[in-house]
């Protein structure tokens, strides 16, 4: 039997991978050049811990299952995870009740660990924070991880376990019979497939529009981020009281010691306007200096923007569907991360693999992570060295990553620069790759046997340079 | 088990500064070790192929890699010994002890004296918080450099330069030779932020426009950059709304701004915000007297004649201070007054000669230059672009030792 997943999102490539669990040959397919491109490129990277989500949810749900999935899931794939814990901020009395109702929601979700402190006990944690502030709810559950490397890494895992990856492949149209699914179209073929799963995350109501479904609009709702570099001296999350329409503007300490403060919340008209503006960068540095006042802007060194797959229901699409075979995990607004990991589960054991009867299979659940010279002690570095000299030339000064590092990357599916600068953080440090933009570029064109102007940042159109100098 | 190596005066970065005081550290009689994290010396010479160099110290115009070749024969005539492809990644904040690693695994090195010498990174257009997309298609000045000069790789047809530093201005004239369109220069300030001749070889020789109170108020293009929306701003800075037009561009070079190097010292050295450099004495010595601060790594110079001068004088001071010549001398504040920019160094000793230099905010077509009560001159034509030299005698040093501190001021007449 045949199933295929569209969408290497963080979603989709958990899918997958839980599907490699059974006698199944699983196809993935993923319209950019790499994994993880989509949402899960930009957004804040925060494992949620559930008290923001009403309860009934899914997103309720499936976030406190997913969030306690997360340390022996990133321990299996060798992901960075740190439980960093987080406050909800008052800045002011009238905010107090907001704190009570969000505990009582979180406990009645099933959150461990919630309670509201003074203003003493949270200063002593986080001497930075506003000082105005009133009072604040601890989260001890919360964490912070790497999106991308969750879902480059699960795929990396399913593929050691049968997987059958289709990059720059785009789903075209889903063949249905007598309301079963039958396969799939694509720019490139026809797939046969009994089984199909919608993970297309912003653009799962187009997918699901395929399969002749009839779906609400999916919108997407834009998040602008500022990053901040290094040492903070911050050590949890920090949220202010939520809104109807989202968390706020946040101040995130990064599993690789930077800040990321953001995002704004605003509708837009398209799917791909990821960019950034001067009044949403504003609203991120007030927003964010509500939480913390002093912030050093001049160690900004990027900002961006992600969209969130918002529907009027404000809620996950996951299950069957009335089309046999067809199957939904679309539609993921934040917590849409943190529950990725339960809703694979829950979709591929619980519905799937019960529906069709499937038989398991050997399967492997580790991966062994990539050489990161910059966890290692000195000794340890010193021995990598010696079993191969690329691990001794350093390529991006920043962050300390060597060629062999890049290498590597490049053998475990990076393709791009963008591709590489999110498996090995080379240009992911505050000179943004003023020094190692160069020698990627060459290593790429080295290891994949290309020109250099073959060579791209992160999509089928974006050279780096058009060519020699005198051709 | 990590190699130990011991040495003298370790010298970190060979660029010209690294090279000059490795030179003149071994030809006082010290050991030295120069590490440097590239295969080959010259650090941002090698990549600057046009002449200008070398009119000062050989007196002469020199190309860049010219000007390196020049140091190097130097360096081999003292006997400094080269550790290429070693990137030093550790500093030891208690002694001078650094680590190092090569293909050929880790090395901590030794050392009685280190000089510091790793030059400057370019601000990346991350710092500018500039809204709109992320495409392919922007670079930084030294970036593009590297790519034209030394892979022969051509990043675009159609540029335009962001910052009219001397690196943005010798791109722009690069790119024009190397049959790219260069639609100009946008520079936010109302003067250009590199040397007058460069203005002139670099864009007036070719017709390259300089805009002037202009600045990049958003970059389009979802793939590659497809243009970017330029806009004029006040005398604030402020951009004034109603100015705002699109440029048809596929490629952004920046030239905003080289900061010092000096990522590994940051922790336990006192660093001077403004400047983001370290603080040194006349003797280019930090606050731990083992440590000496030199080149770009210190403050951003305009002449690499000027980095050489100044890394040769401390790989002297560095030589001296692992033969235990001299010590931690006690030293007297020099502050940073009206009108000026940058300083260094930011303390001198008193009864020794000191060299200072200096950058003033804007340019000043004559202004009175003063460090009371020892010095007072008129200069004129002084310029932010160029660096400003001042030598103090050891008699004036003497007579400030009775201040607490002293202020170096510019005063427009
Ligand atoms: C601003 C912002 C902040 C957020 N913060 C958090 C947070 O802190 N914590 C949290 O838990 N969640 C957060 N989220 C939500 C989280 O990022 C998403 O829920 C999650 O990344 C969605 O993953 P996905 O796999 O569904 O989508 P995606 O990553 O978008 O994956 C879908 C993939 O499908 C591909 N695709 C689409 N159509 C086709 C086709 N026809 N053929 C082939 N491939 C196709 C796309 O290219 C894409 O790669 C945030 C989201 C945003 C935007
Ligand atoms: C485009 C451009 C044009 C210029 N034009 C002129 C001109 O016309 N005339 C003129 O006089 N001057 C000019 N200059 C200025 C002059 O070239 C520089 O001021 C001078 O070369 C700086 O020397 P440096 O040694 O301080 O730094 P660099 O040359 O940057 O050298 C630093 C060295 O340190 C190494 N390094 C850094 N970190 C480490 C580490 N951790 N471990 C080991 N090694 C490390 C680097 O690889 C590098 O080799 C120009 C500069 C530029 C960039």
């Amino acid at each position: 039997m045949r199933a295929v997943v569209i969408g290497a999102g963080v979603v989709g490539a958990l899918i997958a991978r839980e599907l490699c669990r059974y006698d199944l040959t699983v196809l993935l397919f993923e319209r950019e050049l790499e994994v993880g491109f989509g949402v899960t490129k930009a957004n804040s990277a925060i494992v949620h811990a559930g008290f923001h989500d009403e309860p009934g949810t899914l997103r309720a749900r499936f976030c406190v299952k997913g969030n306690a999935f997360y340390p022996k899931l990133c321990e299996e794939l060798g992901v960075p995870f740190r439980r960093t814990g987080a406050y909800v901020l008052a800045l002011h009395a009238q905010e107090v009740p907001e704190l009570e109702r969000l505990l009582a929601q979180g406990e009645k979700n099933g959150v461990p660990g919630l309670e509201i402190q003074r203003t003493e006990e949270i200063l002593a944690r986080e001497p930075k924070v506003n000082p105005k502030i009133v009072a604040g709810l601890w989260a001890p559950t919360v964490g912070v991880t790497e999106p991308w490397a969750l879902a480059q890494a699960a795929v990396e895992n399913a593929l050691l376990n049968g997987l059958e990856l289709h990059l720059a492949e785009k789903v075209q149209t889903i063949e249905v019979k007598n309301g079963c699914v039958k396969g799939i179209k694509t720019d490139v073929g026809f797939y046969a497939a009994e089984i199909v799963v919608n993970a297309a995350g912003l653009f799962a109501d187009q997918v699901a529009r395929m399969a002749g479904l009839d779906v609400p609009e999916i919108r997407p709702r834009r998040g602008q981020y500022i990053l901040l570099e290094g040492e903070t001296n911050i050590h949890s999350v920090l949220f202010p009281c939520p809104t109807p329409k989202s968390k706020g503007i946040l101040v995130v300490p990064s599993v690789d010691g930077n800040l990321l403060l953001g995002p704004t919340a605003e509708d837009v008209d398209d799917k791909a306007d990821t960019t950034t503006t001067q009044e949403g960068l504003q609203q991120v540095r007030e927003g964010a200096k509500r939480l913390v006042p002093d912030l050093d802007f001049s160690r900004a060194i990027k900002s961006f923007a992600g969209l969130r797959p918002e529907t009027a229901a404000a809620d996950f699409w996951v299950g069957p569907t009335k089309i046999r075979g067809f199957y939904q995990a679309g539609a993921m607004r934040s917590p849409g991360l943190t529950a990725a990991p339960a809703i694979a589960r829950f979709l591929v054991h619980e519905v799937i693999a019960t529906e069709w009867h499937l038989s398991p299979r050997n399967w492997n659940p580790r991966r062994v992570p990539p050489p990161r010279v910059a966890d290692l002690s000195p000794e340890e570095w010193d021995e990598l060295i010696r079993q191969d000299p690329r691990f001794g030339r350093i390529v991006c000064f920043c962050n300390l990553v060597t060629e062999g590092e890049v290498v590597e990357a490049i053998r475990r599916g990076a393709r791009t620069i963008d591709g590489i600068k999110l498996r090995t953080r080379a240009g992911f440090g505050r000179c943004q790759g003023g020094f190692c933009t160069d020698k990627l570029l060459l290593i790429l064109a080295r290891e994949l046997g290309k020109g250099a102007e073959d060579i791209k940042l992160k999509s089928e159109r974006s050279p780096i340079v058009i060519g020699p100098v005198r051709p | 088990m990590i190699k130990v190596w011991k040495v003298e005066v370790a010298v970190v970065g060979g660029g010209a500064a690294g090279m000059a005081a490795a030179a003149a550290a071994a030809r006082e009689g010290a050991s030295v070790l120069l590490l440097e994290r590239n295969t080959c010396l010259g650090g941002v010479l090698d990549q600057c192929i046009h002449p200008g160099f070398g009119l000062h110290r050989y007196k002469e115009e020199l190309t860049g890699p010219e000007f390196a070749f020049r140091l190097h024969t130097e360096l081999e005539k003292a006997r400094v010994e080269v550790a290429f492809s070693h990137t030093v990644i550790n500093v030891n904040p208690q002694k001078p002890e650094i680590l190092a690693v090569g293909p050929n695994g880790l090395v901590r090195v030794q050392a009685k004296a280190v000089v510091w010498a790793c030059g400057a990174w370019e601000r990346p257009l991350g710092h500018l918080l500039i809204p709109g997309t992320r495409p392919a298609g922007i670079f930084t000045a030294g970036l593009a450099q590297r790519l034209v000069n030394i892979h022969g790789l051509l990043p675009g047809r159609r540029v335009l330069i962001l910052g009219s530093g001397d690196i943005g201005l010798i791109m722009a004239r690069r790119f024009h030779l190397e049959g790219a369109e260069v639609v100009g220069v946008a520079e936010i300030k109302p003067f250009p932020g590199g040397l007058l001749r460069n203005v002139r070889q670099c864009l007036e020789d070719y017709g390259i426009p300089l805009f002037l109170r202009t600045t990049v108020s958003e970059i389009h293009g979802r793939d590659r950059l497809t243009g970017v929306t330029l806009v004029e701003v006040d005398e604030q800075g402020k951009t004034i709304p109603g100015t705002e037009r699109f440029i048809k561009v596929d490629t952004l070079v920046l030239s905003v701004g080289l900061i010092p190097e000096i990522r590994l010292l940051e922790g336990f050295l006192s660093c001077d915000h403004v400047q983001r450099g370290p603080r040194v004495n006349s003797f280019w010595q930090t606050e731990h007297p083992w440590l000496f601060v030199v080149g770009n790594a210190l403050v951003v110079f305009d002449l690499v004649d000027t980095v050489a001068a100044v890394g040769e004088e401390a790989g002297r001071f560095a030589a001296r201070f692992a033969c235990g010549e001299m010590q931690g001398e006690p030293c007297v504040p020099l502050k940073r007054g009206q009108n000026v920019a940058a300083l260094v160094p930011q303390a001198f000793i008193p009864g020794e000669p000191a060299r200072l230099f200096l950058r003033v905010i804007r340019p000043f077509p004559k202004a009175r230059v003063k460090i009371s009560p020892v010095y007072s001159k008129v200069h004129l034509g002084l310029r932010p672009a160029e660096m400003v030299e001042i030598r103090l005698s050891s008699e004036a040093t003497a007579e400030l030792q009775r201040c607490s501190e002293a202020t170096v001021e510019v005063h427009p007449q």
